[in-house]
């Protein structure tokens, strides 16, 4: 497995703890009226994003769910930016026409953000395509809902990436719950990651709450989808403190339920690695927590200020 | 510096809020994260987290008191030195503020515009050097994409049946031998996955030609088409765009019957972000789909079943295209204008002949090529002339093709019109399987001449 630096540790703790702070404030700004429409957040998934993108090669592409902030973020894109777009103001990822779930960054390698349950499945598989096609050494990954994996499209995917053995790494972040449908109720048989046995594609579950976990698992299936074995399937378990979307009152849960994993929170897990392993002092995390609010803070400023599009924008980005 | 905790919208319709249960007290500190309180909205009762650090420096309400206004504060926290001010005042000017910008935006969504987003018709002369022989529509398709294909590597097919089996009305034949599988690649029966593939590739850079073996079968890709292809290079504020063609049959084959024949123009003509192009000839067929292969849009391309075996001259040059969003004046006329696209356009000219022998009726025939931008222009331009005007396509009546023509005339050439609009359509009813039924629910001939007469009051 890769070997962890100790700027790793911390680039993690940092990553988890912004993405985590970003969706308090999106919350926050939501509850004003600044943020409208659909907004879902990923609170207490941080560990699964940031583990995965811990082994990514700068021009790998990903593409995603409407559940999508963490996912920029974790990719390095701006919070400023990205909380513009959820404000839907022009300093926006897409200039203020996406919205919390079509947010994209081509210059990122970042392809959305994609609103329809399951269609990013196909559409990340034909990324993988055009890296094939151009002999590039890359990998494309695509996450998915543990909802979607009920969904056809997924597996007509599964079958052309393992057919024409595409460089596709998918991702399947199962929270247990399909908005209030638990996995149990809209999936029949419960071991996810095999649902790809069928075409030849290996899979394995990870535990999503630790970002360690997470690293381990996406190192080995990285290399095996980049040496051109075709695609290669992780389920990472995962759940979210939040519910489906900002009007969910999430009551299909029991609190105890959420109190429980709340005790393996996934930042609490790397902060007391880093304490642990002294790759840094209470007063050094301290730090970084102060410069992670102040960040956030000053992107949420950044994203109230900035204008609205103008008028003339409804008609632009139509046709090239 | 203190910071007021205000009461938060927990769903998009909640305007106040009663205060269940606070989490907090006065003189805690509070960390980023940390639960402050249990709201009771319009939906449920939900916990609220503090964004900001600091210590609780008063709450405002007690637990149990309703209805309070949302965006109103709740609680102050800050620096506990600092003098507590409450600054209802400037709260309340921040919230007047507010509806003022969402009346700002109200005002702007008033003045927008309710036509349809065309690209101008460009204005290019076409060259029209004809070759001597004659070639197959098929022929014309399939020699156009291979000679795309020489030009641009990024270029390739799929679909179902098209490489092997050299496609299922053979429009790819020959593509596998001289490109490879690499290039034109047989896809298994799974429209949706495909279809999604194609346009992720697309989205990455290259230029997929998608065949759909027939366009019934887009119907199981069309969520792909419409709402990643179509809306992607908007919703990405200009970032991505999708340069694929979705070519194959479309509208009625012969005795086929109601799943395997039925007419999409007007559907995917509804689409902003798409294009949508019906050749009618040999000719247009290949100079469309070369600007359709490279245009950086998604394009739709409306072949015709019946129509891959009609023969015709061609332009052989490899550079040859004809615009998209330009019209084709068939035939001048003076006293009536029909205007038809696709298949529609053998019929409409049968018609001509006839009006003219019979009624000595002298009918402009135009046939749009690209449905999606309309030329608006070209059609206005004749109505202005002819003062008559019908609508000759295969798909259903009910806000087809013609019924968006019907509306331009009438709004912007309604002073020359000296008779209703008249629209000939398909029958409003799934596609029978009988060919005396096949019959009667297609546009023929005799349904052209009718409609002619009509809009020139002759009995």
């Amino acid at each position: 497995m890769k070997k962890l630096q100790k700027a790793d540790y911390i680039k993690m703790y940092s990553f988890m703890l912004k993405i985590r702070r970003f969706e308090e404030r999106a919350a926050q700004l939501y509850g004003m009226g600044k943020i409208g429409g659909f907004c879902h957040l990923y609170i207490g998934q941080e560990a699964v994003v940031v583990g995965i993108l811990m082994t990514i090669d700068k021009n790998d592409s990903v593409v995603t769910t409407y559940r999508d902030h963490g996912h920029m973020i974790a990719r390095g894109l701006d919070p400023k930016r990205i909380m513009a777009e959820l404000t839907g103001r022009e300093d926006g990822y897409s200039a203020g026409k996406g919205g919390s779930m079509h947010m994209f960054s081509k210059e990122n390698n970042f392809y959305g953000g994609h609103g329809i349950v399951g269609a990013q499945v196909p559409i990340g598989t034909g990324i993988a395509f055009t890296h094939k096609y151009n002999g590039e050494k890359n990998i494309c990954r695509t996450y998915i809902g543990d909802g979607a994996m009920n969904n056809g499209q997924v597996f007509e995917a599964f079958n052309l990436a393992a057919l024409w053995k595409l460089p596709v790494l998918y991702i399947i972040e199962n929270n247990k719950y399909g908005m209030g449908t638990s996995v149990d109720r809209a999936a029949a048989g419960l071991d996810l990651y095999k649902r790809g046995e069928a075409f030849g594609i290996p899979g394995e579950k990870v535990d999503g709450m630790n970002v360690f976990s997470v690293i381990e698992a996406a190192d080995k299936a990285g290399k095996y989808v980049r040496e051109g074995n075709g695609p290669y399937i992780i389920e990472v378990q995962t759940y979210r403190y939040r519910g489906h979307s900002m009007s969910d009152p999430a009551k299909y849960r029991t609190k105890e339920e959420l109190d429980n994993y709340k005790q393996t929170d996934p930042i609490e897990i790397v902060k007391a690695e880093i304490l642990k392993k002294k790759i840094a002092t209470n007063d050094e995390i301290e730090k970084i927590n102060k410069d992670t609010l102040d960040e956030i803070k000053n992107a949420a400023e950044f994203a109230t200020n900035s204008a609205f599009p103008k008028d003339s924008e409804l008609y632009t980005d139509v046709y090239l | 510096m203190s910071t007021e905790i205000l009461m938060p919208a927990l769903s998009p319709t909640m305007t106040e809020g009663n205060l269940s249960k606070w989490l907090i007290k006065k003189g805690d500190i509070v960390k980023a994260g940390d639960l402050i309180a249990e709201i009771e909205t319009d939906k449920a009762t939900m916990e609220v987290e503090a964004v900001d650090e600091g210590v609780v420096l008063d709450l405002l309400f007690k637990e149990g008191e309703a209805n309070i206004p949302v965006n109103k504060a709740i609680a102050i926290i800050g620096d506990p030195n600092e003098k507590i001010v409450l600054k209802k005042e400037a709260l309340i000017e921040k919230v007047i503020e507010e509806k003022k910008i969402e009346k700002n935006i109200e005002t702007k969504i008033e003045n927008k515009k309710t036509d349809i987003i065309d690209t101008p018709s460009p204005k290019i002369e076409e060259d029209r050097n004809l070759s001597s022989e004659e070639i197959t529509m098929r022929q014309a398709l399939r020699d156009t994409m291979a000679e795309e294909m020489r030009k641009d590597n990024k270029v390739f097919i799929l679909g179902e049946e098209v490489a092997e089996y050299q496609g299922a009305y053979k429009v790819t034949q020959g593509l596998l031998e001289e490109f490879g599988k690499e290039r034109v690649l047989d896809t298994p029966i799974s429209e949706h996955g495909f279809t999604g593939l194609a346009v992720g590739a697309a989205f990455k850079g290259l230029r997929p030609i998608l065949e759909f073996m027939t366009f019934n079968f887009s119907m199981q890709a069309i969520d792909q088409i419409i709402n990643s292809a179509a809306k992607t290079l908007y919703m990405s504020g200009g970032q991505i765009n999708c340069p694929i063609v979705f070519r194959g049959p479309n509208g009625a084959a012969a005795q086929v019957a109601a799943q395997h024949s039925q007419d999409f123009s007007s559907w995917y003509s509804q689409v902003p972000g798409l294009k949508v192009i019906a050749p009618s000839t040999p000719y247009n067929a290949k100079g469309l789909l070369r600007s359709a292969i490279s245009d950086p849009n998604p394009i739709i391309f409306l072949e015709n079943e019946i129509l891959y075996g009609l023969k015709g001259p061609v332009n052989n040059n490899v550079n040859f295209s004809i615009p998209i969003g330009k019209a084709n004046i068939e035939k001048e006329g003076k006293d009536l204008t029909i205007v038809t696209y696709s298949i529609m356009l053998q019929k409409s000219k049968e018609a001509a002949l006839r009006l003219k022998e019979e009624y000595n009726l002298d009918a402009e025939i135009i046939d749009l090529q690209t449905l999606r931008p309309l030329d608006t222009e070209t059609i206005l331009n004749s109505v202005k002339k002819t003062n008559r005007l019908i609508t000759v396509e295969e798909s259903w009546p009910f806000g087809s093709v013609g019924s968006e023509i019907a509306n331009i005339v009438q709004r912007d050439a309604f002073d020359y019109l000296d008779s209703p609009v008249i629209k000939v359509n398909s029958a409003d009813v799934p596609m029978p399987y009988s060919l005396s039924l096949e019959k009667l629910y297609l546009p023929q001939v005799d349904d052209i001449i009718n409609a002619a007469k009509k809009v020139s009051y002759i009995k």
